[in-house]
């Protein structure tokens, strides 16, 4: 009946007391934790800048000055990445849906383009990234089709990342689809919708859900990739780099360009983490989804 | 008996066998509209199966099923269109989880029925409503208890006015304390001339409820008859000893 009093708002002297002593224990361990992390930090500093050398490595990967001097090219390259990115992540997430629906497609009919769908999947997730680039962004250009005039490289490098990234995404999808219990598919069916309706009504919405962990991964993976399309010749952020590299005879603006990526990614890393978190804790309270 | 209605279900010599393995093996039932006609069994007697072969869940391997004269078993038939006409109601409830349970019964009547928005929306509230849920409509499905889940797949399938409803142990995922209101809500679908085929492990309810009664065992019927006289003397031995098994078991519970 102690239990009925405290729910009224009146805890009793042994919780008040369990209390106190819990949000002690918690400011002790808070303060340690600060304490340990400041003395580690001065350490790895003293040690670093204390370390011969030191001034070398500084000059050539860390000067202030090549930085601030680099930026603004840098920047300018990396707005194309972001371009390429919004576009790949699209035509990526499109294309491989697609594939992932024509690979669960059951009649007999379409076994020619399971087939096609599988054989694709394997060649693309085999082939190095680079490759594809290559093939696509100077095997295209050099076939000479007039009627596509001059494509600019970073459209061909586009094409090249939807063409690899399709792939996997494909297998997320499909893995998703899988995932959701057959039941689900019965129960829709049981109500008389079509094959086609339970899939974009019932099933797809569920695995979305259940991929969107695993895809944004492939996000973060897609968004460093982006960089790539520069051996194409497309002045993004690590091209704009390697320019000012070039002038500067000093390595700070790949260190900026890395840099600006993973700020990039940050978000991204910290979004996926919180949505992988949350699906885990709804898990666990035992819902279905 | 009073007179019986016109004949909504007509299964003729139904065979089903799954690779080698025959699960029905020439099943003959007829169901009257507004009766209700209750499969009992022990669990792989193949009364889950009968009822998707209605359904056509399963393709069957022989025989005829008669859908108000129609067969359905044609495999040149629409199939969702009949689909649309039969509900059937799962063990595991089988509720969309990504949808909330208002949203489980709209879903069908505007993709299938074609209802407005708006009409789907109303008439979903009236059979929440009517199963005491509508305050929870906007609750997903794992929020509420498993009788209110069933309660809500019930009222789903119900939804589509189905000329012919299966109920697939609809009782038997639910804790004890919950079978009570879920059959409370079948009692009120057959006041209301719903027709009703249902597998199921409650005997006294399908004496009470039931109109007929058909004991299947091995995938064949080993016995049926009106709910009255099949409860209250049993012929064959299996029969007897089949309710006096599942009859020991509920005493102990």
């Amino acid at each position: 009946m102690s239990n009925t009093k405290a729910r009224q708002g009146q805890p009793s002297e042994i919780e008040l007391n369990r209390r106190a002593f819990r949000k002690s224990r918690k400011q002790k361990s808070t303060l340690v934790a600060i304490l340990s992390t400041l003395g580690f930090a001065v350490i790895a500093w003293l040690s670093l800048v204390n370390t011969p050398g030191w001034d070398r490595v500084q000059k050539s990967f860390f000067d202030y000055d090549t930085a601030v001097a680099a930026l603004p090219h840098v920047l300018d390259g990396l707005l194309l990445n972001l371009r390429v990115l919004f576009f790949s992540a699209i035509g990526v997430l499109v294309f491989g849906l697609a594939l992932a629906l024509l690979r669960t497609l059951r009649s007999p009919i379409f076994t020619p383009i399971r087939l096609l769908v599988r054989g694709y999947v394997d060649l693309f997730r085999g082939l190095p990234l680079i490759i594809v680039l290559y093939l696509v962004g100077f095997g295209i250009p050099g076939l000479r089709l007039e009627f596509l005039g001059r494509i600019p490289a970073e459209v061909l490098g586009t094409t090249a990342l939807i063409l690899t990234y399709s792939a996997y995404v494909a297998e997320v999808f499909r893995a998703g689809i899988e995932a959701v219990h057959p039941s689900q598919r019965l129960a829709a069916r049981s109500l008389g919708l079509t094959y086609t309706q339970s899939m974009r009504l019932v099933v797809l919405p569920q695995a979305f859900r259940k991929v969107a962990p695993p895809l944004m991964n492939d996000f973060v993976s897609l968004q460093k990739d982006v960089g790539l399309i520069s051996v194409l010749g497309a002045v993004d952020a690590v091209r704009g780099a390697q320019i000012e590299v070039a002038h500067f005879a000093n390595f700070t603006p790949y260190v900026v360009a890395g840099l600006l990526f993973v700020l990039l990614a940050i978000p991204t890393v910290r979004l996926a983490d919180y949505v992988t978190g949350r699906l885990a804790k709804r898990e666990q309270a035992g819902g279905v989804l | 008996m009073s007179e019986l209605g016109p004949m909504i279900l007509n299964v003729k010599g139904l065979q089903k066998s799954f690779d080698d393995k025959d699960v029905l093996k020439g099943i003959d039932l007829e169901l009257y509209r507004g009766q209700i006609v209750a499969l009992i069994g022990s669990s792989g007697s193949g009364k889950s199966t009968l009822l998707r072969c209605v359904n056509l869940l399963e393709e069957i391997s022989d025989g005829q099923i008669f859908l108000n004269d129609e067969d359905i078993s044609d495999p040149q038939i629409n199939q969702d269109e009949i689909r649309r006409q039969v509900g059937l109601v799962f063990q595991a409830y089988n509720l969309f989880a990504h949808l909330s349970i208002e949203e489980n019964i709209t879903l069908a009547l505007r993709h299938v029925k074609g209802l407005s928005t708006a009409d789907a929306k109303t008439k979903a509230l009236a059979l929440l409503d009517r199963i005491g849920l509508a305050e929870k409509a906007d609750e997903y499905p794992d929020k509420l208890s498993g009788g209110q889940q069933q309660r809500t797949a019930i009222m789903r399938a119900v939804a589509l006015e189905p000329t012919l409803l299966l109920l697939d142990e609809v009782t038997s995922a639910l804790d004890p304390e919950l079978v009570g209101e879920v059959l409370e809500l079948i009692r009120d679908l057959k006041a209301g001339g719903t027709s009703i085929l249902m597998a199921t492990h409650e005997l006294t309810f399908a004496r009470d409820v039931a109109d007929w009664v058909v004991f299947l065992d091995g995938g064949v019927i080993i016995e049926e008859g009106p709910a009255k006289e099949f409860f209250s003397n049993p012929q064959n031995p299996r029969t007897i000893e089949f309710l006096q098994r599942l009859r020991r078991r509920a005493g102990d519970a």
